[in-house]
C-alpha cells in the first residue's frame, strides 16, 4: 500500500448568495492522491473542480468532511503543495529571479541560498539567461515556466496544477506539458504526486495515472478512469484515442436522457451557449462527413473548439431539442434538420418556440411580462429568484443566456441602460 | 598586512564609476540643506515674539528650502499615515467599519479647520521652541495631503488580483512580506499619482499654514507662504511676482529630482501594460543607476530592509493548530456594532445640545442658507469651467503631439497656488466697483479647473483608434458627433476631474470669498467667508458650525451627485 498524500473524506462546501441562501458547490467528495500518481480532475467550468483544488491548496476550508495532508488536518496552505496558476499569477515587479526565489524568502532562507536554488530550478526548467528579465518581457509559455519553476523550488511533495495550461496556445501548451512528464519521469524533483486540473481531455488523457470525472450541481465525482498506459503516451495511439471518446461519452453522460425528459427547472444553470456559435455548430454537423451525426472529440478539432467552449454549445442544442446527445455521440433531429433548412426569420421563430417549451425561466418571463400593462418589468426580480440557488455570477450569467435567447427568438427585449425586460413591440400594441 | 584585512573591500577600492562623481555633489547638497533647515526648524521661540519676513528677494531661497522641507515632512508623515490606515481598514474588518467612513467625513473638513482647532495645542506640546508652530503649520499641510493618498492605498489593497493573492498565500508570505512584496508594489503607481497630486494640493495652502492668524495668534514661520503674506499686506506687486517665481523653481525641481525620477522608476509595477501609456523617462534615474558605489549604497541599505522578512516570516504552515480558522462568534461583530452605533448616537446627541446652548438654531439654520449660496457657486462654476474647458481639453487630446507637453502644464498650473492671483482680482473689483458676490467667485475655480482639463486630455488621447477612425469612417459631425461620440468617450475622465474640482473649491471658497489686499478685505455671502472670518475672529463653537455644515454639504454631493455620475461612468461609458 502506498502512502496517502492527500485524502478528503466527505467533503462538502457550499457558497452563501448575496441573499444569504447556500448553495452547494461541493457534496460527499472522496478523494485520495496516493504517493507516485498523477490524478486529474476533469469537468465542465462550473463543475467545482477548481473549489476542490484550491480546497487541498488550503486557500479555501471545507465546510463538512475532512481533509487531510499526510495524516494531519489542513487549515490553511501547507508548505509541502504548491502550485501553477493559470493566470501564472507571477509578480508584474519582480525579475525572473525574484519570482522564483519568493517562497525561499518567505522562509527565510539565507539570500545566497536563495540564489542557488533558484537558478538550479530556472535551469531545470529551461529559462537560464531570463533570471533577470521582468514576466512582461517573457512570452506566455515562459511566463508559465517561471510559475512552475516558482513552484518546484520549494522541492513540493504535492504540486497542484489549475488549468497550468489553457491560457497558453496549443502548441505551447503541449510542449511544457511534455517537459513536466519529462521532469516527473526523471525523477529530478522530490515532487510525489500532481494533480491537474483540467477542462481538456486529450491533456488529462496524456497526463494522468488516473482520471476522475466531476458532475456538477452540486459538484462531485461522477465517474474515476484508470489509465495504465507507460508515459510518454501517443496521441494518436488507438488506446488513447479509445480513452477520449470514452471520457467524451461520460461527460455528456447526464444529457443523453430524452429532451423531453430534461426539463429544466426554473433556476437552472444555463450552459452558456452563443446563438450564432450554436446553429453553425448545428450547420457543420449537417455537412460532411457529418451528415447528421458526429462523434464529439471530432466535432471538437473539426471546429477547432476547445471541450469548453463546444461541451455547453452542445448541451444547448440537445436543450432545445435541436439535437441528441448519446455515448459521446451528437445525433441531429428532425427538427434540427428542419432549423437547419429554413430561413433567418423562420429560424427565430422556431427558436423562440422552442425556448418557450424548454426553458422555464424563458416561458416564467414572458408569462410575467404579458401580465403587465405596458409589458415591461426590471431584471432584478429573475435575478433575485435565480440567486436563490445560484452563485451570484452564475446567476447573472443564467440571466445574460437567457435575455440573450429570448431576444433571438424575439420572445421579448432588454434594454441595457434601464435593466428593464420587456415585450417586444409587435407583441406589446 | 594585517591590517589591511581590516578594511572592507570598498573602501579599499572605492574609486565609484564617474557617474558616481557626478551625482555626488547632489547627493551632498541635498543632505546638507536637509541638516540646515531641519536645524532652523526648531529654533528658540517664545510666543509674541515677531518673527521678521524680509521681503528681499535674496532670501526666497531659503524660505523656498524653509516651505519645501515642510510639504516633503508633511508628505512622509503622509505615507505613514496611509500605510497604517489602509492596512488596519483593509485587513481588519472592524476597523473598516469605523476607519472608512472616518476618512470620508475628514476628507470633507476644510484644511483651515483642522489648523484653527490643532494650532493651540501644538504650541503648547513644544513650549519655547518654533518646533511647535512648524509642527501646525505641516499638520495643516499634511491634512490637505493625506486623506486621498490613504484612500487609493486602500483601494488598491482591496483590489489586489486574486491570483497573485493566492499564490501569496500558497508561498507562505507573511503579512509583512506580502505588504511589501505585493500589496504595496500593486498600489505603487495609483499611490504616486496621488502623492503629485497632494504635493500640488499642499500649495494651495501653503499661505494659510505658514502665516498663522488663527485665535489670536500672529506668527510668520519663515517660509513662502508667509513671504506672499507680507507681500499682500504691504501690497508689494513686485515681490508677489518674485514669490510666483520661486515657487515655479521650487516645483520645476521637486518635479524632476524627486517625482519624475519616482514615476520612472514606478514604472516596473504597472501591472497591466495600458496602452497609450508612454514611459516615463527622468535623467536623475538613469544617472542613479549608472553609479557604481551609490547603487551598491542603496542595494546593501535595502538588503538589511529585506532581512526583515526572515525576522518577521510564518512561523508555521497550514497543517498547524493555530492555522484554524476559528469564525469570531456572531455576537462579537454585533457587539462592535452596537458600540459604533452607541458612540455615533453619542456624538449625535453632543452636537445637538452643542448647537442648542453655543450656537443656537437660528444661526445654523443661516449657516445653511450660505452653505447653499456657496453651493450654487461651487456648481455653476464647475459647469462654466466644463463648458469652456471640456472642447478645448478633447481636441489637445485628440492631437497626441500636443497632448503629452500641454497636459505637463495644466498640471504644472494646478499645482499652481491660485490664491496668488487673488490681488488683481482685488484690484480689479474694487476698480471697477463689481459686486463681490458674484466677481469673487471664479477665484474658487481658479485653482481648480486644471483637474478638468487634464483629466479630459488623458480620457481623449486614451481614446480608441478604431473608434476615431469609425466616427471619421461615419461621417460624424456637428452635435451628433459630440453627442454620439466625442461626450461619451471622455464622460469617465470628466467625471473624475470635476470631483477633484469640486472638492478642491469648497476647500477653496473659504479663501476666496474673503479676501484681501493690504486693508482692502472684500467678501461673499457664503459658508466660505463665514469661515473665515469666524477663523479670524477665533470663535470656536461657530467654526465648528461652519466646518460642521461644509462637511455636510461635501458629503451630501458626494454622496447624491458624483459617486452616483462615477458609478454611472463605470458601468457603461469605460472602453
Amino acid at each position: 500500500m502506498t502512502e496517502k498524500l492527500i485524502e478528503l473524506k466527505n467533503v462538502g462546501k457550499s457558497f452563501h448568495s448575496a441573499d444569504g441562501a447556500a448553495r452547494n458547490v461541493l457534496s460527499g467528495v472522496d478523494f485520495t492522491l496516493a504517493d507516485g500518481e498523477i490524478v486529474a480532475l476533469l469537468g465542465q467550468s462550473g463543475s467545482g473542480k477548481s473549489t476542490l483544488l484550491r480546497i487541498m491548496a488550503g486557500l479555501i476550508n471545507a465546510d463538512g468532511g475532512d481533509v487531510n495532508y499526510r495524516g494531519q488536518p489542513l487549515y490553511g496552505p501547507a508548505r509541502g503543495i504548491t502550485m501553477v496558476f493559470q493566470s501564472f499569477a507571477l509578480f508584474p515587479w519582480l525579475t525572473v529571479q525574484q519570482n522564483v526565489e519568493l517562497g525561499l524568502e518567505a522562509q527565510g532562507i539565507a539570500p545566497s541560498e536563495r540564489a542557488r536554488r533558484a537558478e538550479a530550478a530556472i535551469d531545470m526548467i529551461g529559462l537560464s539567461g531570463f533570471e533577470g528579465a521582468l514576466p512582461r518581457e517573457l512570452s506566455g509559455g515562459m511566463r508559465q515556466r517561471v510559475g512552475i519553476a516558482r513552484a518546484l523550488v520549494m522541492e513540493p511533495d504535492v504540486l497542484l496544477m489549475d488549468e497550468a495550461f489553457s491560457a497558453l496556445d496549443v502548441l505551447t501548451g503541449e510542449q511544457l506539458r511534455d517537459d513536466m512528464l519529462e521532469l516527473w519521469e526523471g525523477k529530478t524533483t522530490p515532487m510525489k504526486g500532481i494533480l491537474v486540473v483540467s477542462h481538456n481531455i486529450e491533456e488529462a488523457v496524456m497526463m494522468a495515472d488516473r482520471v476522475l470525472i466531476f458532475a456538477s450541481d452540486p459538484g462531485r465525482v461522477r465517474a474515476e478512469l484508470r489509465i495504465p498506459l507507460p508515459r510518454p503516451r501517443d496521441a494518436d495511439s488507438p488506446q488513447v484515442r479509445s480513452l477520449i471518446d470514452q471520457i467524451y461519452a461520460l461527460m455528456t453522460a447526464k444529457a443523453p436522457r430524452r429532451a423531453a425528459e430534461t426539463r429544466l427547472t426554473l433556476a437552472s444553470r444555463l450552459p452558456a451557449a452563443d446563438v450564432h456559435r450554436m446553429e453553425g455548430v448545428l450547420e457543420r454537423l449537417m455537412e460532411t462527413p457529418f451528415n447528421g451525426r458526429a462523434d464529439l472529440p471530432k466535432l471538437a478539432e473539426d471546429t477547432e473548439l476547445t471541450d469548453d467552449e463546444l461541451l455547453p454549445l452542445t448541451e444547448a442544442l440537445h436543450l432545445f431539442g435541436l439535437a441528441q446527445l448519446a455515448h459521446g455521440d451528437i445525433v441531429v433531429t428532425a427538427l434540427g434538420q428542419r432549423y437547419t433548412g429554413a430561413d433567418n426569420t423562420e429560424r427565430q421563430r422556431l427558436f423562440g418556440e422552442q425556448l418557450l417549451a424548454h426553458v422555464p425561466l424563458a416561458a416564467h418571463i414572458r408569462h410575467s411580462l404579458q401580465q403587465e400593462d405596458d409589458g415591461e418589468l426590471p431584471e432584478e426580480p429573475f435575478l433575485k429568484l435565480l440567486r436563490e440557488s445560484l452563485h451570484a455570477e452564475e446567476a447573472e450569467q443564467a440571466l445574460k443566456t437567457v435575455i440573450e435567447w429570448g431576444r433571438y427568438g424575439e420572445v421579448y427585449e432588454y434594454n441595457y441602460h434601464t435593466g428593464m425586460i420587456q415585450l417586444p413591440e409587435a407583441d406589446a400594441g | 598586512m594585517i591590517r589591511f584585512q581590516y578594511f572592507p573591500r570598498q573602501v579599499v577600492d572605492a574609486g565609484g564609476n564617474r557617474w558616481d562623481w557626478a551625482l555626488l555633489p547632489l547627493v551632498l547638497a541635498a543632505l546638507v540643506l536637509l541638516a540646515y533647515g531641519a536645524r532652523q526648524m526648531v529654533a528658540p521661540y517664545q510666543i509674541g515674539a515677531v518673527l521678521p519676513i524680509s521681503l528681499d528677494p535674496t532670501s526666497l531661497p531659503y524660505y523656498l528650502l524653509r516651505t519645501t522641507l515642510r510639504m516633503f515632512i508633511a508628505l512622509a508623515a503622509s505615507l505613514l499615515f496611509s500605510f497604517v490606515f489602509a492596512a488596519l481598514a483593509a485587513k481588519i474588518r472592524a476597523c473598516e467599519k469605523v476607519l472608512v467612513p472616518m476618512l470620508d467625513i475628514l476628507q470633507s473638513i476644510p484644511v483651515l479647520g483642522f489648523l484653527s482647532i490643532t494650532v493651540t495645542g501644538f504650541i503648547a506640546l513644544f513650549p519655547g521652541n518654533l518646533f511647535g508652530v512648524e509642527c501646525a503649520a505641516i499638520f495643516a499641510i499634511f491634512t490637505s495631503q493625506a486623506w486621498n493618498m490613504a484612500f487609493s492605498l486602500y483601494q488598491s489593497m482591496r483590489t489586489v488580483p486574486n491570483e497573485l493573492s493566492e499564490a501569496a498565500r500558497v508561498f507562505q508570505l507573511s503579512g509583512w512580506q506580502r505588504f511589501w512584496r505585493l500589496e504595496l508594489p500593486f498600489a505603487m503607481p495609483q499611490l504616486l499619482w496621488n502623492m503629485m497630486m497632494s504635493m500640488s494640493g499642499g500649495w494651495f495652502f501653503v499661505v494659510a499654514s505658514e502665516a498663522i492668524s488663527v485665535s489670536g495668534q500672529d506668527i510668520k514661520l519663515p517660509g513662502i507662504g508667509s513671504y506672499i503674506a507680507a507681500a499682500i499686506e504691504a501690497r508689494d506687486m513686485g515681490a508677489i511676482a518674485w514669490a510666483i517665481a520661486a515657487m515655479g523653481i521650487g516645483i520645476l525641481l521637486y518635479d524632476q529630482l524627486f517625482f519624475r525620477p519616482l514615476l520612472a522608476w514606478a514604472d516596473k509595477f504597472r501591472f497591466e501594460a495600458t496602452g497609450g501609456d508612454s514611459a516615463q523617462s527622468s535623467w536623475l534615474l538613469t544617472l542613479a543607476r549608472r553609479t557604481d558605489v551609490m547603487q551598491k549604497v542603496a542595494l546593501s541599505g535595502i538588503a538589511v530592509f529585506e532581512r526583515s522578512f526572515t525576522w518577521f516570516r510564518k512561523a508555521h504552515d497550514g497543517t498547524s493548530i493555530l492555522a484554524r480558522a476559528r469564525p469570531a462568534p456572531v455576537w462579537q461583530s454585533r457587539a462592535a456594532d452596537a458600540v459604533i452605533a452607541a458612540l455615533v448616537l453619542i456624538a449625535l446627541w453632543q452636537l445637538f445640545s452643542f448647537i442648542h446652548a453655543e450656537v443656537g438654531w437660528g444661526e445654523t439654520g443661516r449657516v445653511f442658507v450660505l452653505g447653499f449660496y456657496t453651493l450654487v457657486r461651487v456648481l455653476l462654476l464647475i459647469a462654466l469651467a466644463a463648458l469652456v474647458w471640456v472642447p478645448i481639453g478633447i481636441w489637445i487630446g485628440l492631437n497626441p503631439r500636443w497632448a503629452d507637453r500641454l497636459q505637463a502644464i495644466a498640471q504644472f498650473l494646478a499645482a499652481f497656488p491660485a490664491n496668488l492671483m487673488f490681488p488683481i482680482a482685488v484690484m480689479a473689483i474694487v476698480h471697477f466697483g463689481l459686486n463681490p458676490n458674484i466677481w469673487l467667485s471664479p477665484l474658487m475655480v481658479l485653482g481648480t479647473q486644471w483637474y478638468i482639463l487634464f483629466n479630459v486630455i488623458a480620457g481623449a488621447s486614451t481614446v480608441p483608434t478604431e473608434l476615431r477612425y469609425a466616427a471619421q469612417n461615419l461621417g460624424l459631425s456637428g452635435w451628433l458627433k459630440w453627442k454620439r461620440y466625442l461626450l461619451p468617450a471622455i464622460f469617465p475622465s470628466f467625471v473624475t476631474g470635476a470631483i477633484t474640482a469640486s472638492g478642491g473649491s469648497w476647500n477653496a471658497s473659504i479663501v476666496a470669498e474673503f479676501v484681501s489686499w493690504g486693508p482692502t478685505t472684500l467678501k461673499a455671502q457664503g459658508l466660505g467667508s463665514y469661515i473665515a472670518q469666524m477663523t479670524a475672529a477665533g470663535d470656536f463653537p461657530r467654526i465648528a458650525l461652519g466646518i460642521g455644515v461644509m462637511c455636510v454639504f461635501v458629503m451630501g454631493l458626494n454622496h447624491f451627485v458624483w459617486r452616483r455620475l462615477y458609478r454611472l461612468a463605470e458601468s457603461k461609458m469605460h472602453f
